[in-house]
């Protein structure tokens, strides 16, 4: 499965030329527009730029930086890919204080121990090439992903959570799609994943990562597609509701708010109307469920006086 | 192709967007595999290869408008790109436009031809645009406006900006935007009175909520005009002068480049969105450095006591755990016109990060001098507290003219006792004393008794000492005195404080 080169030479292919490039695949879209029907054959709704990111990842074979406010559907895009191209999706969730051993791999030490005590008569050369052999390795997220058979996508979640320093693990895997393990020799992708890392930009990512990577930013989306991703999201909404629901959200946005309202908080409130059995909205329902929309006390007060229209001229 | 790219770059670079040279590589090889005829997908193909930060994507499109804005079916310049101004063939191209607009939308205005159109009748396709949201006849009206109103000469070496003004003064959105709604409450008014509601039915006004949305769709069409009269204005600009000359005169800075002074309305709207995440990142990186990397000097005794249990080999050696003293930080700012918006800036970042601090008290005057520190405790958002200092601080004490003098006086009188030697002090203000007295024997004092005193000058250097400025007088009491223009250079100062 895995091209396996061990450090000594002693086994394993000879090691590959490594180009500037890393060599795509077989495409996986034929162009821009299938790749959005393909989005949208799975409830996500792409727009232009979208669409247009996730087809030059695939065909330039480089990985994705997706940033953007909270909750525009940013972890949503890896997974729809997922879906959309049938692939496994692993997930590589950051936080502070995330180490080499959480995500790329480690040794078995139970086991190893365990292999050393069996077989205690054995000459030690013997012994240190089977205990540093794969069966006792642990993958995580990203070995697993560079090792998987299947196609997959990879999704580091919240990358800007991680140190700087840790930051430098992901380098190898982005670029070359290979990690290096010390004892056992290069690990090389048998398959190019799609990787996408999102990141909620509470800090600058060093540049080396951003060189590596397409940007996308994802923002807010404008009147038409909100209104659609609230038509295929919410089940049994009329399309005047979803039109008022739409409208009024970007309304709000236009104010001067501490969190403006995101698509995911949209799309509860649209949930919260229906299950109300609410038709049209009025500035009372609306003032009643923005604790939906919005999660500041002050942000909700400022809404609803704006939604009343205490400020409008008559 | 190539050449283009090479030379698109090269401006990206002068605008100020960091591009190397691998990113270059991967734009040259991504618009491989996109359809060159596509101008959307170019664009979001070099941008996502080339511009790798949010807050970079405004310059990044003002340079591709212009780089690449002849080059694209449907984005002809209708008329004659030697003498845009003028000319039959233009006035031709426009009538047709406007008037098939006209047909696609409320079948009216089709008679609007370009030559003798009237400012009336264009504003009324201008109405009638806005009201069918009719995306051919804003265009229409847009290219019919700039002709008409901006006059335009040919090989002029100003921004757009002018023309712009220009074009937007004579048609008067505004007034535009409330005649739409006005219209728009009459029909229902109208439709109410053609067939009143059945008796206990809901009745058809418009409540204020509709009215709010009615007003925030027109916006939107309105703010969408405005963008295309921008093209409009761009378009016939490159052609006139080509790319090169306009990318320089066009060019956006950064929103950490911009000068504060001299900002725009819309550049502070960019400012004060950048501002809280730069905040946010300067707290995280602060904080991590005071945890990480700072390692103590060798701690010899307590080295040489562990090493006892080695038998007096120092296995072990032993550091001084490190505390760094936070400092007091004393924010004394001018919050008159000219330097409002970068006292603001500044009282907000340092509040952000005062964390970082054991202690930030804030003082804002004109001529008169208050403490504000109480706003911005038990706030979340400093921008809250900014809100208050403008509306509720007591800064005026006779004409609402700087007046340093009197404002350190009694600064000096009422809370110079609190400045200690572990108070940082930090003066904003561009020291425009409009030739009051300058009694900077208080910042002497002030450099005596606290551990520093800085003074950040939000005005370019050239112009320090010109005129009414006397921040030299100042300047020989201050440890330091700092250009501070740009969110950057403030970055910068902040950070290096803590």
């Amino acid at each position: 499965m895995t091209g396996v080169v061990d450090p000594a030479g002693r086994v394993g292919p000879p090691p590959e030329v490594v180009t500037g490039f890393p060599v795509a695949g077989p495409p996986r879209f034929d162009s821009i527009a299938a790749v959005r029907e393909g989005l949208a054959g799975v409830d996500y709704l792409a727009d232009d730029g979208i669409a247009g990111v996730v087809f030059l990842a695939d065909r330039l074979a480089k990985p994705v930086l997706v940033e953007g406010p909270a909750g525009t559907g940013k972890t949503e895009l890896a997974k729809s890919v997922a879906r959309m191209t049938g692939s496994r999706l692993i997930r590589l969730q950051c936080y502070e204080g995330l180490d080499e051993s959480k995500a790329l791999y480690e040794w078995n030490y139970k086991k190893q121990l365990l292999r050393i005590q069996a077989d205690s008569g054995q000459a030690w050369d013997e012994l240190e090439g089977d205990i540093f052999s794969e069966d006792f390795l642990l993958a995580r997220p990203l070995l697993e992903a560079i090792r998987s058979a299947e196609p997959v996508v990879l999704l580091v979640d919240e990358v800007d959570r991680v140190e700087l320093e840790t930051e430098a693990l992901l380098l190898e895997i982005l670029s070359e799609y290979q990690v290096s393990i010390p004892e056992l020799g290069t690990v090389r992708a048998t398959q190019i994943p799609l990787v996408f890392l999102t990141s909620n930009n509470t800090r600058e990512l060093s540049e080396a990562l951003k060189r590596r990577c397409l940007y996308l930013h994802i923002d807010y989306p404008l009147l038409d597609r909100e209104r659609a991703i609230i038509e295929t999201r919410v089940p049994g909404i009329s399309r005047s509701l979803a039109d008022q629901v739409a409208r009024i959200v970007r309304s709000i946005r236009t104010l001067d708010l501490k969190k403006d309202p995101s698509v995911s908080e949209t799309l509860d409130w649209a949930r919260t109307l229906v299950v109300l059995g609410v038709e049209s909205i009025d500035a009372e329902r609306a003032k009643d469920t923005l604790h939906i929309l919005l999660k500041y006390r002050s942000d909700i007060d400022r809404a609803a006086k704006e939604l009343a229209g205490v400020e409008s001229p008559d | 192709m190539l050449e283009l790219l090479t030379g698109f770059v090269t401006e990206l670079r002068a605008a100020g967007i960091p591009v190397s040279l691998t990113e270059h590589l991967d734009a040259a090889e991504a618009l491989r595999h996109v359809p060159m005829e596509d101008r959307e997908a170019v664009k979001y193909t070099l941008g996502a290869s080339l511009v790798k930060s949010s807050s970079h994507w405004r310059a990044y499109e003002t340079a591709f408008e212009i780089y690449f804005s002849l080059r694209g079916p449907g984005y002809r310049i209708a008329g004659d790109p030697d003498d845009p101004s003028s000319g039959a063939g233009s006035d031709e191209g426009e009538g047709e436009a406007a008037g098939s607009g006209g047909r696609r939308g409320q079948g009216k205005g089709g008679t609007g031809g370009g030559e003798g159109m009237t400012p009336e009748e264009l504003a009324d396709l201008l109405y009638q645009a806005l009201l069918g949201a009719n995306d051919a006849m804003m265009a229409a009206v847009a290219r019919q406006a700039v002709t008409r109103y901006a006059g335009m000469e040919a090989g002029r070496p100003v921004g757009g900006t002018y023309y712009l003004y220009r074009t937007l003064r004579n048609l008067d959105l505004d007034r535009v935007l409330d005649r739409l709604v006005d219209q728009a409450r009459d029909a229902t008014a109208s439709l109410n009175r053609e067939a009143p509601p059945a008796p206990g039915g809901p009745e058809t006004t418009l409540t204020p909520l509709e009215e709010r949305l009615l007003r925030d769709e027109y916006q939107s069409r309105v703010d969408q005009l405005r963008k295309e009269i921008e093209d409009e204005i761009r378009r016939r600009l490159v052609a006139d002068r080509g790319s090169q000359a306009l990318a320089k005169s066009l060019r956006k800075p950064l929103p950490e480049d911009i000068d504060v002074m001299h900002a725009t309305r819309e550049e502070l709207v960019a400012l004060r969105k950048s501002l809280q995440p730069l905040s946010r990142k300067l707290a995280v990186r602060l904080a991590r450095k005071r945890r990480h990397g700072r390692k103590g000097p060798l701690d010899f005794r307590s080295t040489v006591r562990h090493s006892l249990s080695t038998g007096g080999v120092p296995v072990d050696p032993k550091f001084r755990y490190p505390r760094p003293s936070k400092p007091e930080i004393v924010v004394i700012a001018d919050i008159s016109g000219s330097v409002a918006s970068f006292a603001r800036f500044t009282l907000h970042l340092v509040h952000a990060i005062s964390s970082q601090f054991s202690k930030v008290r804030s003082f804002v005057f004109i001529d008169g001098i208050d403490e504000v520190s109480s706003f911005f405790e038990g706030v979340d958002d400093p921008a809250d507290a900014v809100h208050r200092i403008n509306t509720e601080a007591d800064v005026i004490w006779v004409d609402g003219h700087s007046d340093y003098g009197h404002a350190l006086t009694v600064f000096w009188e009422r809370w110079g006792e609190e400045i200690t030697p572990r108070s940082s002090v930090l003066l904003l203000g561009d020291a425009r004393n409009n030739y009051h007295a300058s009694q900077s024997w208080v910042v002497k004092e002030l450099q005596a008794r606290a551990r520093h005193v800085y003074w950040l000058n939000p005005e370019p250097r050239a112009y320090w000492n010109s005129g009414d400025s006397i921040v030299g007088e100042y300047a020989n009491h201050c440890d330091e005195v700092v250009e501070c223009r740009t969110l950057r250079q403030l970055e910068q100062f902040v950070g290096g404080l803590a």
